[in-house]
């Protein structure tokens, strides 16, 4: 697994609650058998138009949000289906990172096996780094975020900085790009144990 | 010294915690682990790259239900990616030596369909899938819970899984049932009361006495949408129901009274403690009626469509203004004003024989309106041949409604089921999000008696007044 430490990344900002994982890469595109090659059906039925060109209207496609990392939203964010293809869909497009005020479980797990930081920041906090994404954009430019996550925090450049939790076990195996069925295979010993505890036949290899 | 009373979830963990290494996450032990054609070929994958090997094959069933058509199935699959994602979850499960429930399997259906009918869903058990209406399963008892596919592989190289362990959340529905009202109407009104990311990171316990009255096929249906309210996962403690349920199913114990005798230790104990309640009145539930883009954006079928004016909080203005754009649909409108062009009958939600009993019974002696095209499709080829020895299928299908081979159908419309941009759907399944039932879809989430009246009048009906023949 691609292992994060920190990274520095252009903010798109997504100013929607409840984006399920539908619209995060709709299920025309689940058939793939591949884990790779996602990222251009992300948001496909937000981000194209029906005749296949870009929607102009949609965030990811204006220029503030050009070459962005860091993906900004509101509460609720992967709510829906468990289907990994949407952290598969955001890394390949190039995310690294989203900041919401909450995540649905499954999406929230689903990113640490992915090389994503899933982020929870207050609602205020979200709301004020909605502020300076669209006053960045209001000036032509776009805006950065930097996000640590041997420290857990979230900065700019402009004197905003905020911590956020993270479990720490999962924290490490992203700081490592761990292998966690690696990890979970030293423990076969009590996987045995705990089969055997409960009358189930030994497994042969 | 007795130990401090616990609820059904305390007793499931307790029993299936594997071993907490310092520093990690608990290892959770996996009694049962479904698999289907769209979650796992990247599993499978990952390990034959690794050079892995399946743990415990024989606690591991497949089955293929996403992708396949449920039209005639001696024809061959025309959309060649779906016929690759079904021959490849066939090669896998020959490699690793997993029970595939093929598409000739006289018992292949919805994976959360099948499970319990087959009684590999079991009181107590550890359940998971990657797909997110595992939560189905815990209708019967079990923890059960959907994960992603990193986790399916972990699962499959360990028979475990790294889990912290959820908060537990007690949804008390008190009173009974009143007539008219079905499972489906009361977990879409808790779903409105508790918002779609109510019951994040919680796994919620149905209890009171509604819950308790409904049959096992209902309380699956309340369970499987729990995942609607953000909720990891939802159970209903064993009881008569259950045990007589699952009696003589085929993978069902053989000692079955010494399993029922272990299963009664499983209901919460008397002084238990959630670490959060919520009360609910049977008796303020009305037919419900999906009007937006997620299951929380519902009302009573003697409501109206609401104004997104009305929202108090920002998100939920924004939300519902976007939802009654996409949906085509004017704040104020009533809801049995809504006219429709399709009804689909199925989904693991909403597609047991008692839930097409349910839609039989409205239907007969009727027609579907002229203006509606109308389907059933069953949730697994167990249920359909039941409702065919019922005469089920005859009564649908002089109604107008095409009758289907068991899969997931227009529930996502992965397979050639979909609609049409724009077109109107009432829909027994469970989710209405933008494009689930095709690109530009306006799906509403009803019951299976509220979707065969629609499908009847041409607009939706309080079912609570139908006139049966
Ligand atoms: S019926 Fe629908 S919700 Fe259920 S497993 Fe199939 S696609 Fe998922």
């Amino acid at each position: 697994m691609q292992s994060f430490t920190t990274h520095t990344g252009i903010v798109a900002a997504l100013d929607r609650a409840n984006v399920d994982t539908d619209q995060i890469i709709p299920k025309q595109f689940l058939k793939r058998i591949e884990r790779t090659g996602f990222g251009q059906f992300l948001f496909f039925d937000w981000r194209f138009l029906p005749d296949g060109s870009l929607n102009p209207d949609f965030e990811l496609n204006q220029p503030p949000a050009a070459g962005a990392s860091v993906l900004l939203a509101r509460r609720n964010f992967g709510c829906g289906s468990s289907r990994e293809h949407a952290p598969w869909s955001l890394a390949d497009y190039g995310f690294r990172a989203v900041i919401a005020p909450t995540f649905a479980d499954i999406f929230f797990n689903n990113c640490f096996q992915n090389g994503i930081v899933p982020i929870r920041l207050d609602e205020a906090d979200v709301d004020e780094l909605f502020k300076r994404a669209r006053a960045a954009a209001a000036n032509g430019g776009q805006y950065r975020l930097h996000v640590d996550l041997k420290a857990c925090t979230v900065s700019d450049d402009a004197g905003f900085e905020r911590s956020f939790a993270v479990d720490s076990f999962r924290r490490q195996c992203l700081l490592e790009g761990l292998d966690d069925i690696g990890l979970s295979l030293r423990h076969t010993d009590e996987i045995a144990a705990w089969e055997k505890a409960h009358g189930l036949p030994a497994v042969s290899h | 010294m007795p130990s401090a009373p616990r609820t059904l979830l305390d007793k499931i963990w307790d029993d299936h915690v594997v071993c907490t290494p310092s520093g990690e996450l608990p290892l959770l032990y996996i009694d049962r682990h479904l698999v289907h054609e769209v979650t796992s070929p990247q599993a499978f994958e990952g390990l034959r790259l690794a050079g892995r090997r399946v743990r415990r094959p024989e606690a591991t069933f497949a089955t293929p239900d996403h992708n396949v058509p449920t039209s005639d199935r001696r024809l061959p699959i025309a959309d060649p990616i779906s016929k690759q994602q079904i021959d490849t979850l066939r090669a896998n499960c020959r490699e690793f030596g997993v029970r595939l429930f093929d598409l000739d399997d006289a018992d292949q259906g919805i994976v959360h369909v099948i499970g319990p009918e087959l009684g590999i869903t079991q009181p107590g058990m550890t359940i998971v899938c990657g797909d997110s209406h595992t939560a189905t399963h815990g209708a019967l008892g079990s923890l059960a819970f959907g994960i992603g596919t990193s986790e399916v592989e972990h699962v499959l190289a360990t028979q475990t899984l790294r889990q912290a362990k959820p908060k537990s959340l007690e949804v008390r529905v008190e009173g009974s049932l009143p007539p008219g009202v079905t499972a489906k109407d009361i977990v879409l009104y808790l779903i409105g009361r508790l918002s779609t990311e109510g019951g994040v990171g919680h796994v919620i316990e149905y209890t009171g006495e509604c819950i308790r009255s409904l049959g096992m096929e209902q309380r699956m249906t309340v369970c499987n949408m729990s995942i609607e309210a953000g909720a990891r996962a939802g159970m209903i403690a064993p009881d008569a129901v259950t045990f007589d349920y699952l009696r003589g199913r085929d993978h069902a114990p053989k000692d079955y009274d010494a399993a029922v005798a272990r299963w009664e230790k499983l209901p919460s104990d008397p002084g238990a403690v959630y670490d959060r309640v919520e009360i609910f009145r049977a008796a303020d539930v009305v037919p419900q009626v999906t009007w937006g883009t997620n299951p929380a954006q519902v009302t009573g079928i003697d409501a109206v469509v609401p104004d997104p004016a009305a929202f108090a909080d920002p998100n939920d203005r924004s939300s519902a203004a976007r939802a009654l754009d996409y949906m085509g649909l004017a704040g104020g409108t009533k809801i049995v004003d809504i006219p429709l062009d399709r009804v689909f009958i199925g989904s693991c939600t909403n597609s047991r024989i008692e839930d097409l009993r349910a839609a039989a019974s409205v239907i007969r002696g009727y027609r579907v309106a002229p203006s509606v095209q109308a389907m059933v499709v069953p949730g697994s080829g167990r249920v359909k041949r039941q409702a065919e020895e019922e005469g089920l299928d005859r009564v649908f299908r002089e109604a107008g409604f095409d009758w289907r081979e068991a899969g997931c159908s227009m529930c996502l419309g992965m397979n050639p089921d979909t609609l049409a941009p724009q077109e109107r759907c009432a829909s027994t399944s469970n989710r209405n999000f933008e494009g689930r039932q095709g690109k530009g879809g306006r799906t509403h989430l009803v019951s299976p008696a509220m979707a065969a009246a629609a499908a009847v009048a041409g607009h939706f009906v309080d079912v609570r007044h139908w006139q049966y023949k």
